[in-house]
């Protein structure tokens, strides 16, 4: 015999499950964005040591429209032939992709950076990576927040 | 309806360090958005920009959609000898566009 409180928490139950089932958003969004910003870090540094420092990554603090945010790297480096930056990769936590840049430079760019405009799907961390040629990563990070998402339809998590 | 804008200087002195800038008409879409109808609309951007210095790559980057639209891409290199600079766009959809800026060092 079905008592009323079982009823009622069956009821409850399976008017719920079809309901999440609808949900537009995979509930694991946010775990698996962090996994595939894991994988985008990894695939650059291997098992290397990130150190922070030598990299200055600018980003407004406060971002009304996150279609076209300024960005820009700059890399503490003599840029000489012995020591000199590789790579710069940026990468972002909470975007559908973490990937935002690679940038592959040498000696003759004569400083180290790179001034572009990039799209921001939510507030998050924002990483810079410099690969220095003495094998080393040097990192920074700015923490933004974003006020209209860029791609909208993906929602906010 | 291939475009973009490149600013270098036209002159500089051996061993200068110089600024150039970039911008390439493109709308970077990023493969994430949808028609109202709900259809995904197909990724198409830019990859891959580069710059090089008489003939030799000094500078390269890998976009990826989350790139603004009309990317605009600043950055320095060195002035070594009088010849040209020559800037590439390749991406999706056979995009490739390339201008030239000839530059005179003293």
């Amino acid at each position: 015999m079905t008592t009323r409180r079982e009823f009622l928490v069956l009821a409850a139950a399976s008017l719920a499950a079809p309901t999440a089932a609808k949900a537009q958003l995979d509930p694991n969004l946010a775990a698996k964005r962090k996994a595939a910003y894991e994988e985008a870090l990894g695939k650059v540094v291997g098992g290397a040591r990130v150190r922070a420092g030598r990299v200055k990554l600018q980003l407004p603090p406060l971002i009304d429209n996150g279609n076209s945010v300024p960005l820009s790297v700059a890399v503490e480096s003599p840029m000489t032939v012995a020591d000199h930056v590789k790579a710069i990769h940026v990468f972002t936590q909470r975007n559908p992709l973490p990937d935002v840049v690679s940038v592959h430079l040498g000696p003759r760019a004569g400083r180290a950076g790179i001034s572009t405009r990039v799209r921001l799907a939510d507030t998050q961390t924002v990483v810079a990576i410099a690969e220095l040629s003495d094998g080393t990563f040097w990192s920074d990070s700015a923490e933004v927040v974003v006020t209209l998402s860029a791609c909208l339809e993906e929602g906010l998590i | 309806m291939a475009r973009a804008i490149v600013n270098a200087p036209a002159q500089a002195k051996r061993g200068e360090i110089i600024e150039i800038k970039t911008l390439a008409a493109h709308a970077m879409e990023t493969g994430f958005r949808r028609t109202q109808l709900g259809e995904l609309i197909p990724r198409d951007i830019i990859r891959r920009f580069t710059c090089s210095y008489n003939g030799v790559e000094v500078y390269r980057v890998d976009l990826h959609p989350a790139v603004a639209a009309n990317p605009l891409i600043a950055f320095t290199t060195t002035a070594t000898e009088t010849g040209t600079l020559s800037f590439q766009w390749v991406g999706d959809n056979g995009y490739s566009v390339t201008e030239i800026a000839p530059i005179r060092v003293e």
